[in-house]
């Protein structure tokens, strides 16, 4: 393990803790809404991650400014690109999630992950 | 300078009705914002008596004794379980990170001559300054397409499961009961809205139309004139927006912008692939009218998110429109 590295990939580091904060919320909290939460949470660290690896220190927005086109001025555009692709899928996946909690919500009257299935097995389900 | 007045001209300056609404005697807007007290909550004997009985059968089962002896444990080393797969979870990635190339050199496998060709050649090929946009609505446009697609799927997805169609008396249940605890006519948020909408409109025209020209684009934009639509339809409600925005307006509007980016791609894909030129012009970079087909399909896009987004919020509050 490099550590002078890791402490120089610092920003990566956050993104993946980050993610780690993501994915224990969707295994400890019960409520759907708050394991929705994480697991955006998770999107948002992937984000992160993505646009760094973008990243060149120095170099401005892939726009281009007074004519100039050599790659020493501009960071790496293809991040950028892919972190939109996920961001709309995102949007969808939360958008079905949320709209999925909504029908339990109105079939069990509750969000507690435990009383649903204690209900499920009390119907014999 | 300050002077002593009396205690009657004190009363009649506006630093004591300030006092008297911060000490909580007087509300300054009273009998000018319009309020609608809060009903205590009601419900029927037999309901009440039903309703706790199913509760206190489910808490029974919850924290049954005998039961949790048997499950009590298995819940904490779940808990433990989890927690430090968390952390083995995130030390490997960390032990990973500490070998990635360092962040932000200019040497990192990444930067290969793929983003070389997209920012040496974007501007001649595409027309669009913005060499992102360049990329994903000209050399990845069919990408786009999919997403605006996943979009749409993702928003009939949310209809079919959260429509009350073909029951109307529900349906107004439901608008009823959504307004049940507000006032009808929210002064304060009608006012910001009057004043805050149509700026967040111009603003999010701005951003499509300035796609190719700096930072912005269809999706970006489509979300701003979305949550400027979504302030509105929370201002003045729900009369107010059906009169110019319904389901169907969604589907020819999606419709229409979708089928318009498959046309404009289509003949584009097909000119490419038989090395016909194409009779589009790039115009000069820098210009709102240049790059081509960009500005087309950014504006589809736009118009496919803010219907989107106006759309998931309208099912998610009252579930038909």
């Amino acid at each position: 393990m490099d550590l002078s590295n890791l402490m120089h990939n610092y920003p990566e580091a956050v993104s993946m803790i980050l993610f780690a904060i993501g994915f224990s919320n969707l295994l400890l909290q019960k409520n759907l809404i708050k394991k929705i939460i994480g697991l955006n949470i998770m999107d948002t660290a992937m984000y992160l991650f993505l646009a760094l690896k973008g990243y060149i220190v120095g170099r401005s927005a892939p726009i281009v400014t007074d004519g100039v086109q050599s790659v020493e001025a501009y960071i790496n555009p293809i991040p950028a690109g892919l972190v939109l692709t996920g961001i709309v899928v995102s949007v969808s996946v939360s958008a079905l999630m949320l709209s999925l909690t909504i029908r339990l919500y109105r079939r069990f009257h509750t969000l507690n992950l435990d009383e649903i299935s204690t209900m499920l097995k009390k119907e014999g389900l | 300078m300050s002077r002593k007045i009396s205690e009657e001209s004190y009363r009649k300056t506006r630093s004591f009705r300030l006092h008297q609404w911060f000490t909580g005697e007087k509300d300054l807007f009273l009998d000018q914002v319009e309020m609608k007290p809060q009903e205590p909550f009601t419900e029927s004997k037999k309901v009440k008596k039903k309703r706790e009985k199913e509760k206190q059968k489910m808490l029974d089962q919850i924290y049954n004794l005998e039961r949790n002896r048997k499950t009590g444990p298995f819940q904490t080393l779940y808990r433990v379980v989890s927690v430090l797969f968390c952390i083995c979870m995130v030390s490997l990635f960390l032990v990973a990170v500490s070998y990635l190339p360092p962040l932000g050199d200019a040497g990192n496998p990444a930067n290969n001559e793929v983003p070389q060709r997209y920012i040496e050649n974007g501007l001649q090929e595409t027309g669009a300054v913005n060499i992102v946009t360049g990329m994903i609505l000209d050399y990845r446009a069919f990408d786009t397409l999919g997403e605006s697609h996943v979009l749409f799927i993702a928003t009939c997805a949310v209809l079919i499961l959260l429509r009350l169609d073909g029951n109307k008396k529900k349906l107004q249940e439901e608008e009823a009961s959504d307004s049940a605890h507000e006032p009808e006519n929210d002064v304060i948020l009608q006012t910001v809205a009057k004043i805050v909408v149509p700026p967040i409109m111009i603003f999010g025209i701005y951003v499509i139309l300035g796609g190719h020209l700096g930072p912005g684009g269809g999706f970006s934009g489509g979300a701003i004139i979305g949550a400027g639509l979504i302030l509105y339809l929370n201002a003045f409600g729900f009369e107010k927006t059906e009169r110019f925005f319904t389901a169907k307006t969604y589907k020819w509007m999606c419709f229409g912008a979708l089928g318009c980016y498959c046309l404009a791609k289509s003949y584009s894909f097909f000119t490419g692939a038989n090395h016909i030129e194409s009779i589009i012009p790039l115009g000069t970079p820098g210009a709102i009218l240049s790059s081509g087909l960009i500005l087309i399909l950014n504006i589809c896009v736009g118009i496919v998110v803010a219907g989107t987004m106006y759309t998931f919020y309208v099912m998610f509050r009252k579930g038909g429109f």
